[in-house]
């Protein structure tokens, strides 16, 4: 008698939980979207996101994690689109048959910055120069070390730059976090750190323009930022919401979004810029 | 230092002004820790108190086994759930990832060990009398059943509260499986890791005073429910 009774219950308490996971999945003009921290950091997915649904009547969720994380997801099928950094990645994720229609949307940049005064000596210098004192003088430098889309970039500049990866070396903090928490962890420690501009942007906003951290290195070739989108392949996921997936990438480089992107600024800063191919 | 003061201001000014954003994490919080204390409490006090009550083979191991898994990582916890409800893991078509109840799913399967473990205690330490007296007093199983149970209901109220507590507190599984999806999935704790990501730590603080006030709050209904006794 007793035994039966938990039975029931346990087995009516299974049906609510599906009945409301069958509420969410029954609004299906939702697109479930994985994204880099520094698209939500920023706050820039705060303002499109609402714009989206009004424009269309779908409604926009997404998770934010590393570019790497992100693409696992949507290896996963657990995702429908994905708003990336990682051209590199992107490409070979592309050519696998993971994601289909990766399509360029904006860019900014990554910057190194340091603490004030420069201790190190690098302002003004090249990517390599920069690396190579970093190395040789044994100057703390805060890394990622998370997989995610400035991780990547930073790997490859150290690849670039002819040097082995100090993984292992003292003066190198790897933080394994998002990317203000890497910032504030070289601010704590005096060390340099690679972000993306849009991020320190945000990162100097909290501190009312006062940060103890300054850009030092900028502008060098190799240090451009793309960001895109990718369909998740709906032939590998059937239950990819391909249709709302395509309908995103083609809003996103409509020239109205494209001006809001540019528009969206932080301190009077400009974060992303806009360069979908018309 | 600073930010604790200002974090304190601004949570009296989240919770009185009814900032949307906030209720909406407060409500999310409730509702998924409700639903895994519910069901957590329905597997788990008929669960603890079977291994309590009864004498069986292999009863020992399985204590063993309830006891180890009070110490449940959330994170591995909400990495094993991740690998079912993926859309490419065996439930992957119940679409759970990233919702509410597949949060509250994974939860359940957090706090089941506590609830088993402190029931089992609490029907265990009862006096071995009583239940002589109620077979004296001519009760039959069901009523010796529940009248233990109501002996000992104070010991599993503890038991809720301590898995409501470990319940409303945890990151790692609201993370991974809710994903933090604004006015969605994104709970008082996925919050403050958010604030605390985008470097607004008094906002983080806030969230936290919010989080410690709930906690109070359920915790005075339970002296009061006590009192009562």
């Amino acid at each position: 008698m007793k035994r039966k009774n938990i039975l029931t219950l346990g087995l009516s308490l299974l049906c609510l939980l599906f009945l409301f996971s069958g509420a969410v999945t029954a609004a299906d003009r939702v697109l479930m979207m994985a994204t880099t921290t520094s698209t939500d950091n920023t706050g820039l997915l705060n303002d499109l996101g609402p714009m989206f649904k009004a424009d269309t009547g779908i409604e926009l969720k997404w998770v934010a994690v590393g570019t790497g994380n992100a693409l696992e997801l949507g290896k996963n099928c657990d995702v429908d689109v994905l708003l990336v950094h990682a051209p590199a990645t992107e490409m070979k994720y592309v050519a696998d048959g993971y994601g289909v229609d990766r399509r360029e949307i904006m860019f900014n940049d990554f910057i190194f910055v340091g603490p004030k005064g420069d201790p190190a000596g690098v302002k003004g210098k090249s990517v390599k120069e920069s690396l190579t004192i970093f190395a040789s003088k044994k100057i703390p430098f805060a890394s990622r070390g998370d997989n995610s889309g400035t991780h990547k970039m930073e790997i490859s500049l150290w690849k670039d730059a002819g040097i082995p990866l100090p993984d292992k070396e003292t003066w190198y903090i790897q933080t394994g976090q998002g990317m203000i928490n890497t910032i504030n962890i070289a601010a704590e420690r005096d060390a340099y750190t690679l972000t993306d501009r849009g991020t320190f942007i945000k990162y100097e906003a909290n501190w009312k323009g006062n940060p103890p951290l300054e850009i030092l290195v900028e502008g060098d070739a190799a240090l451009k930022n793309q960001y895109s989108v990718i369909a998740v392949n709906p032939k590998r996921c059937e239950k990819a919401k391909y249709d709302l997936a395509t309908k995103f990438s083609q809003w996103m480089a409509s020239p109205k979004i494209q001006k809001a992107i540019a528009d969206f600024k932080l301190m009077g800063k400009q974060l992303f810029f806009p360069n979908a191919a018309k | 230092m600073d930010y604790l003061g200002s974090g304190f201001l601004r949570a009296l000014v989240l919770l009185f002004s009814g900032d949307p954003e906030t209720y909406s994490a407060i409500i999310t919080t409730l509702e998924i820790s409700t639903l895994s204390i519910a069901a957590s409490l329905a597997i788990g006090i008929p669960g603890g108190f079977i291994l309590g009550y009864f004498e069986f083979p292999g009863k020992r191991q399985i204590r063993t086994i309830s006891d180890t898994l009070l110490a449940l990582p959330t994170v591995v916890v909400g990495l094993f759930v991740y690998a079912f409800i993926s859309r490419r893991g065996p439930l992957g078509d119940f679409g759970l990832l990233f919702t509410v109840p597949g949060v509250a799913l994974a939860q359940t399967l957090l706090v089941l060990p506590i609830v088993v473990s402190l029931t089992a205690t609490a029907v265990e330490s009862l006096d071995r009398r009583l239940r002589l007296t109620l077979i004296t007093l001519g009760a039959n199983a069901r009523q010796i059943a529940l009248q233990t149970i109501l002996e000992a209901r104070f010991a599993v109220l503890t038991a809720a509260v301590t898995a409501y507590g470990r319940a409303i507190s945890e990151v790692g599984i609201s993370m991974m499986i809710g994903g933090n999806i604004k006015w969605h999935t994104r709970t008082i704790t996925t919050a403050v890791a958010l604030e605390t990501g985008k470097g607004e730590f008094a906002m983080g603080i806030a969230l936290g005073i919010v989080l410690l006030s709930l906690a109070l709050v359920v915790n005075a209904i339970l002296v009061t429910l006590r009192r009562k006794r």
